[in-house]
């Protein structure tokens, strides 16, 4: 692979950029691998990658039924954050936070991870509680995190309204290091380390079928032929029900459309991410200049990926009154993405009732900032057979009734 | 945004007016259940990207639950009918039949 | 100089002159301009500055595709960034400002990215910026955001209103071109209810510029006789300056009426958003000219050979003096012929296609125009300005065989229907070959509630470009609609129309076709986010083949057009760089809305007081003029507490407690849930509702009771009292009332549903007052009427009578410890009972006391509250409430889910007094820590605080926690780090700390 550098484009500039190569190759799927990972987003292109980078198992297929990156990685808020409640949910967004601190140079692909620092405001006295004990959680869980006061908030985002007659600011959760990032190259940029480390992504390839021999799998059918494997890793968010099914299992999981928009680009005015959980709206500034704002889910099973207006309007007036200069602001594009929701909405990283079967979905509205995370347990979990990170995130947890619960802390995780 | 037709006060309700509930026809198991039999009722959710049948709450109405029988892909609605039914009724399945042949639903067909 | 011409203009009252500036000059234009017609009438070409490159844009376009003229307009807290000057009606007053520059529009420092535009290829961000690590966030960052970010930002709270306004129509049709407006009729002569909108100011669209004969008359004529006559009909609505900005499920529609840009003045609200359902819809949204892609077509003049002759017809503006025609089709002729007929010199036609044949070439030439065939532009001469073109072959690289001066280019690289609002919900595209175009596939229409199709396109928005296409095809879809709609079509013949005929367009999609790395280099495909060709060329090398990869590598229409003008050149560029068609190319998903609404009106009315509805009690006038500071509780507002002139929250809370403990107060409990359970099956119903027995219940008596999810987790707590043997009222938490009213019904109707059992909420039918304090009984028994004595009204028991001469029912519970009566009366006599016991109360200087009071007196007591003890995750179990958990039960909501292993695993933690060694207060949610780390180096952590206040009462810190093994640690101390670098120490304890017996409630 040859590196991306600023010399690079100045030699490249040099002839027209004619010698610029592919950033990953297109090839034709192999008869067998050691892993094939289903889905091609940010989730499952980590998952090869730190399979390869950690584990040294490079004999490797993703498999894409459309564009890679083509799903929520490309369709999300890009909002990184760690501030969770319960241990087990700071730990791995936590460890996606810091793989984000170092991806563009891991990756040698700008990801523009922006560490600009994320405010969930507190606008009750009940969030104000909750995200006291966030902060104290946060502590003991290696999480920078700090609860701040009104003033502070308003130092930090100066076109925040903090004294609404109806829901007044009255502090806030800070993590200074929390940001975005562009979420489009995270996953080129993870596909092209997967590629130079020889690994076959293979889009335009849907997986219709697995394969099973006495309760292990041993490949998959494809609209591209059968494809032998060892072990095989389903990462493919909101049609994880579909494989689930082709595998002979079920996943307690539904599919529904969360609802995001962007107004055009203004010069910056806004160099931090707000969530405000009680008037249900948050929003960020792009690197273009657009105010990213996302809202809530509709309520039922959703496929279409199309934005419906109600959602937007409720998050938008939430955020008119929430930040009044937003009023004379246009809104540019709104879309649906098609989120996959657990019983207890935290993700599941697990092994299956099919041997040699790994499942990684249920991310909900958390999966563009867990990527690196998740990637990282994913890959021990199907390197080694398990993963601390990912040991409390099994599907066993619903029997239990042993649940991973952030809704607890006031309002709603995004 | 959806339009369904509550079948107990008659009116299209706007989503807006609608609260959704999730899957329709849920078999409740209690004490003495199996720890299977019991996470399955309580999280084991169908999720078809097509025919599907759901709970829906006219809350902003007359506030009484029904059933919709509804495609996740198209948002096409076949019908709604009463909640108080532990199966989907046969002139609903032969609607979904009509538009939807070989289609199936648990082991509803 | 683009100038104003003499010749009388379509759309101008040129006996109203109107006064507006453009970056601090002042100018003059007339009634009818708009913004980008007066500025150029005024000379000024130039009006922004691209977002990459900051190169000068000047105005490509006359309509709502417009990538280049966008402006600030107005200033303070009327300023709006980003508005299209081709869409911005000019009024008297006007100030605008060009956006993306640094000092000025003429010299901006910025514009060095252009010099240097080589180095910055599509997606060269994601190359560099990586090192040092630390430097993307304190230097690129921050230069790339300076650079980029069109518009300047707003800075104050909108002076405006905004209104929304809910329609139900039968058909609604967009767009008031000749289609919209002859499909608006064939649909209302069916007696359905049409609503037709138009984005602009005017009907017709652009028919009256392109000129023919409809019905015997020239189109103008056509048009006014056409709206006139769907003015009378009582079933049509008529809506200028309103655009279908989205089409979205079920037929919903969303309207965006620009009520007083054009008239700040006025009155009334800026901007209404129609909501309207419609069981139909025809999109006659008309056609967009696409540009050509060849080396300098970003130069200001150079313009869509559509938009030259609309500014020429509607507004008499000149571009230019010389203006080359460059075209793949006929169309553009139109405009070669209106230059020419206005005096204005056209040096040259130059045709792509091998040989230009049309009626329309043949009258250009008739009128002395030169006409090229085969020709191509190989290069447009200027910076700010053109001042030439080079001409080549099309067919070759490049090579220039002429020169020909000029000051303005009109280009036409064919004409794309507007599918946007088809596609919004699902409808699908078919590439038609011979027209060149991606037009509506009739067969894959956007599908409603009932599966069928409810969009049909109309006129050239269906891809049909001949007038007399156009009206037939506007008449069968507006007809087919009101069919669809339920209702019977009159059989009515389209208008007849004379029109050109027109020969073939050949697609252009390089110019010249076989263009080298330099002139690609210069074509524009995106004139706002500079994406050139050899972006899109450079992304499919880089293997970004899908379009979408290509669309976010390069931001190819990712601009605030969208890629109006843009996607199909892009997509055809992006095509042939593949070797592949461009049906397999696919296009990307078009999304709501069709040009950008404001904020603003999403949000409607709902701003500032009336964000939210707020739920008020009969008594919170009393609790406002008393100086109640407000906690917001659901949409309820509470009060915290009272505080006096000087006093603290704090203060204020003490004084509340100490008060209510030695002599009395009150607190307007009405918030709190009432639910009447009614009927035969009703005891039955809440066994299965709450985990504690509740059918045993005595009428007349009041009993604690617990709820729980079927997953196991404590939901809500209040009491219940037994009014009659089929009737129950059921108390609950002030959050919970809906929600419990709303959980009730769905286990009666989905489940339970042939039990004989009636629930209704009546918690706003009802105040409730409690009465709280050693003083309580001496307070009321002063008000007079009912036997408050122990003996009649015992300690949980409730009775009906009348205090004060007002009915009432009065419950003897208590959250707070006291002897405390809690005083139910319908709503309307709340305040009047409220005032008598404030009144009668004074002697025994009675005090209201706020949720904050209450909250420290309950955790005095131990008594767990909803939401703090329990956040969803808590089980009855796990507060020490198996005393209310029903051993005798067979069944109850969570029973089963409270039998599975980690329910039952006896390290949950369990609920604790805790009390701090000093006396202070524990901090809220603070964690207590336990030796080492976990697998993922996590401190352990063995308990939590739920609860922590100071107690007036006791002069010391108290908390409730929930703490591993809990209840077998009494006296064990344990450490909790605080935030703030502290370690708290406290002391695990019994939670009730006040009245451990319970003698001062049960007086």
């Amino acid at each position: 692979m040859r590196r991306y550098s600023a010399f690079a484009i100045a030699r490249e500039a040099a002839r027209y950029h004619s010698g610029w190569e592919r950033a990953w190759a297109s090839p034709e799927p192999k008869k067998k691998y050691d892993v094939i990972i289903v889905g091609a987003g940010g989730h499952g292109l980590a998952t090869a990658y730190y399979l390869g980078k950690n584990f040294g198992i490079t004999n490797v297929a993703v498999l894409e039924k459309g564009w890679l990156g083509g799903g929520n990685t490309g369709r999300n808020t890009t909002i990184i954050r760690s501030n969770y409640l319960q241990d087990t949910s700071a730990a791995i967004y936590e460890k996606a936070r810091s793989l984000y601190e170092t991806m563009s140079q891991d990756l040698n692909y700008n990801v523009m991870f922006s560490p600009r620092g994320v405010i969930m405001l507190a606008q009750t006295e009940h969030e104000v509680r909750g995200y006291q004990r966030t902060a104290h959680a946060n502590a003991l869980q290696g999480v920078k995190t700090e609860f701040i006061g009104p003033q502070r908030v308003k130092e930090l985002v100066p076109i925040i309204n903090i004294s609404g007659p109806r829901y007044p600011v009255l502090g806030g959760l800070w993590q200074e290091r929390g940001g975005t990032a562009r979420h489009d190259a995270v996953a080129w940029g993870y596909a092209r380390a997967c590629s130079d480390m020889g690994m076959d992504i293979i889009q335009k390839c849907e997986v219709t079928g697995v394969r099973r021999e006495g309760g292990k799998v041993v490949g998959v059918d494809t609209t591209k032929g059968a494809i032998d494997c060892d072990k095989l890793g389903l990462v493919v968010a909101g049609h994880s029900g579909v494989l689930a099914d082709m595998a002979g299992f079920r996943l307690p999981i539904e599919s529904l459309a969360l609802q995001a928009l962007v107004s055009e680009p203004i010069k910056p005015c806004m160099d931090v991410v707000v969530m405000a959980n009680t008037v249900h709206g948050y929003m960020s500034q792009s690197d273009k200049g657009e105010m990213v704002i996302g809202g809530g889910t509709d309520g039922f099973n959703n496929y279409t990926q199309r934005g419906s207006f109600h959602h937007v309007e409720e998050t938008v007036r939430a955020l008119v009154e929430t930040f009044p200069m937003i009023s004379r602001l246009k809104m540019l594009r709104q879309w649906g993405g098609i989120v996959d929701m657990t019983g207890d909405r935290s993700p599941i990283l697990s092994k299956t009732p099919v041997e040699g079967v790994f499942v990684n979905c249920g991310w909900g509205t958390g999966g563009f900032k867990s990527i690196p995370g998740s990637g990282w347990a994913m890959a021990e979990l199907m390197a080694k057979g398990h993963s601390p990170l990912a040991e409390e995130f099994g599907l066993n947890r619903f029997a239990e009734g042993r649940f991973i619960d952030e809704s607890v802390a006031a309002g709603v995780a995004h | 945004m959806l339009i369904l037709h509550c079948p107990y006060c008659g009116v299209d309700a706007e989503e807006t007016e609608l609260h959704a509930g999730g899957e329709a026809h849920l078999k409740r198991f209690g004490p003495g259940s199996s720890d299977a039999d019991f996470e399955s009722y309580l999280f084991g959710r169908e999720n078809p990207k097509g025919v599907h049948f759901e709970r829906w709450r006219h809350v902003n109405g007359c506030g009484k639950w029904f059933h919709a029988a509804r495609c996740t892909a198209t948002l096409e609605v076949f019908g709604t009918y009463s909640a108080q039914v532990l199966e989907p009724p046969q002139d609903i399945r032969d609607a979904i039949t009509a538009k939807r042949p070989g289609w199936s639903w648990r082991d509803i067909q | 100089m683009s100038t104003r011409l003499a010749t009388k203009a379509r759309l101008l009252n040129t006996d109203k002159q109107i006064r507006f500036s453009f970056n601090g000059k002042q100018m003059i234009g007339y009634e009818g301009d708009t913004l980008a017609s007066a500025l150029l009438a005024n000379g000024q070409m130039m009006m922004g500055r691209s977002f990459k490159y900051h190169r000068p844009r000047g105005v490509i376009a006359s309509g709502a595709e417009e990538p280049n003229a966008l402006v600030g307009l107005g200033s303070g807290a009327r300023f709006e960034p980003n508005q299209r000057a081709t869409t911005t009606e000019l009024f008297d007053g006007l100030s605008a400002t060009s956006q993306n520059h640094w000092p000025s529009l003429e010299f901006d420092i910025g514009a060095v990215n252009n010099k240097l535009a080589r180095f910055f290829p599509a997606g060269f961000y994601y190359k560099t910026f990586m090192a040092p690590r630390a430097a993307w966030k304190s230097v690129f960052e921050p230069i790339v955001r300076q650079s980029a970010g069109l518009g300047k930002v707003p800075k104050d709270r909108d002076a405006d209103r905004y209104e929304h306004f809910y329609a139900f129509m039968d058909v609604v049709v967009v767009g008031g071109g000749v289609a919209g407006l002859q499909a608006a009729k064939a649909a209302a002569q069916s007696g359905a209810k049409v609503l037709l909108l138009e984005q602009t100011a005017h009907w017709g669209g652009r028919a009256p510029v392109d000129g023919g004969v409809i019905d015997g008359q020239p189109v103008d004529k056509f048009v006014e006789e056409l709206v006139s006559e769907l003015e009378t009909m009582p079933n049509v609505t008529l809506r200028l300056r309103c655009m279908a900005s989205g089409v979205y499920d079920h037929g919903y529609v969303l309207g965006y009426e620009r009520l007083t840009d054009h008239a700040p003045e006025a009155s009334g609200p800026r901007h209404r958003l129609w909501r309207v359902r419609a069981k139909q819809v025809v999109t006659a949204t008309g056609a967009i000219e696409r540009p050509l892609s060849f080396a300098g077509n970003d130069v200001p003049g150079v313009m869509l050979a559509s938009a030259i002759r609309d500014y020429a017809v509607d507004y008499g503006v000149s571009v230019g003096d010389r203006t080359v025609v460059v075209t793949n089709n006929d169309d553009a002729y139109r405009t070669a012929i209106t230059l020419k007929n206005l005096g204005l010199e056209v040096p040259a036609v130059i045709d792509a296609r091998a040989s230009a044949g049309g009626e329309l070439a043949e009258e250009a030439k008739a009128l002395g125009i030169r006409v090229e065939t085969g020709k191509g532009i190989a290069k447009v001469q200027g910076s700010k300005r053109v001042t030439g073109v080079a001409i080549c072959s099309q067919a070759g690289e490049g090579a220039v065989i002429e020169e020909i001066p000029c000051d303005a280019v009109a280009m036409s690289g064919g004409w794309s229907p507007v599918v946007h609002l088809w596609s919004h919900c699902g409808g699908k595209l078919i590439w038609d070959d011979v027209r060149s175009m991606f037009r509506p596939d009739v067969d894959k229409a956007p599908t409603g509630a009932d599966g069928q199709g409810f969009v049909v396109a109309a006129g050239s928005a269906n891809g049909l470009l001949h007038l007399q296409n156009i009206l037939a095809d506007a008449q069968a879809a507006g007809a087919s609609a009101a069919k669809a709609a339920g209702f019977t079509p009159k059989s009515a013949a389209a208008p007849e129309a004379q029109a050109r005929e027109e020969a073939p367009i050949e697609p252009v999609w390089l110019m010249p076709q076989g263009a080298g790395p330099k002139l690609r280099m210069k074509a524009w495909l995106d004139f706002q986010n500079d994406v050139k060709v050899s972006d899109v060329m450079l992304a499919a090398q880089e293997g970004y083949e899908s379009v979408e990869h290509t669309k976010r590598y390069t931001t190819l229409g990712m601009a605030t057009d969208q890629g109006k003008l843009s996607n199909i050149n892009g997509l055809a560029t992006l095509a042939r760089s593949l070797n592949a068609d461009i049906p397999q190319v696919g296009t990307t998903t078009f999304r709501p809305p069709y040009t950008p609404i404001s904020m603003g009106a999403i949000a409607g009315e709902a701003r500032g007081e009336i964000f939210q509805p707020l739920r008020k009690t009969p008594m919170h006038g009393w609790h406002e003029e008393h100086g109640a500071h407000w906690e917001p509780v659901g949409h309820w507002r509470r009060p915290y507490c009272y505080p006096r002139q000087g006093e603290s929250h704090a203060d204020a809370v003490a004084r509340e407690i100490n008060q209510t403990r030695k002599s009395v107060g009150m607190l307007d409990a009405s918030t709190l849930g009432k639910i009447i359970v009614k009927g035969p099956d009703a005891g039955k119903f809440l066994d299965m509702l709450y985990t504690n027995m509740m059918s045993t219940l005595k009428p007349g008596k009041c009993r604690y009771g617990l709820m729980c999810s079927e997953n196991g987790f404590l939901i809500d707590d209040g009491v219940v009292a037994r009014i009659d043997e089929d009737t129950f009222l059921c108390h609950t938490t002030t959050g919970g009332a809906d929600r419990i009213h709303g959980h009730m019904e769905e286990w009666l109707q989905t489940e339970w549903w042939d039990w004989k059992v009636y629930t209704a909420n009546v918690t706003e039918q009802y105040a409730q007052i409690a009465v709280v304090g050693p003083n309580a009984r001496k307070l009321l028994e002063k008000l007079g009427g009912m036997d408050v004595s122990k003996d009649t009204l015992p300690f949980m028991q409730w009775q009906d009578g009348e205090l004060a001469g007002i009915g009432v029912r009065v419950y003897r519970i208590s959250f707070s410890g006291e002897l405390s009566y809690e005083i139910a009366v319908p709503a309307s006599n709340g305040r009047a009972l409220w005032d008598k016991i404030a009144e009668a109360g004074a002697e025994f200087g009675i005090m209201p006391y706020g949720t904050e009071a209450l909250h420290v007196m309950r955790a005095e007591k131990g008594f767990i509250m909803i939401g703090d003890e329990t956040d969803g995750t808590v089980i009855p179990q796990d507060l020490g409430l198996t005393w209310a958990i029903s051993k005798k039960k067979e069944d109850y909501l969570g029973k089963r889910a409270q039998a599975r292993s980690h329910m039952t695993d006896p390290k949950r933690w369990k609920l604790v007094g805790l009390e701090t060694i000093d006396g202070s207060v524990l901090p809220d949610g603070a964690y207590a820590v336990a030796e080492g780390t976990n697998a993922n180096g996590q401190r352990n952590t063995q308990g939590r605080v739920t609860s922590t206040y100071h107690s007036p009462t006791l002069g010391k810190g108290i908390a409730m926690g929930l703490v591993l093994n809990g209840p077998d640690r009494m006296g064990e101390v344990i450490d909790f780090p605080g935030t703030d670098g502290k370690t708290y120490k406290a002391r695990i304890c019994d939670p009730v700390f006040y009245d451990k017996d319970g003698e001062k409630q049960n007086v």
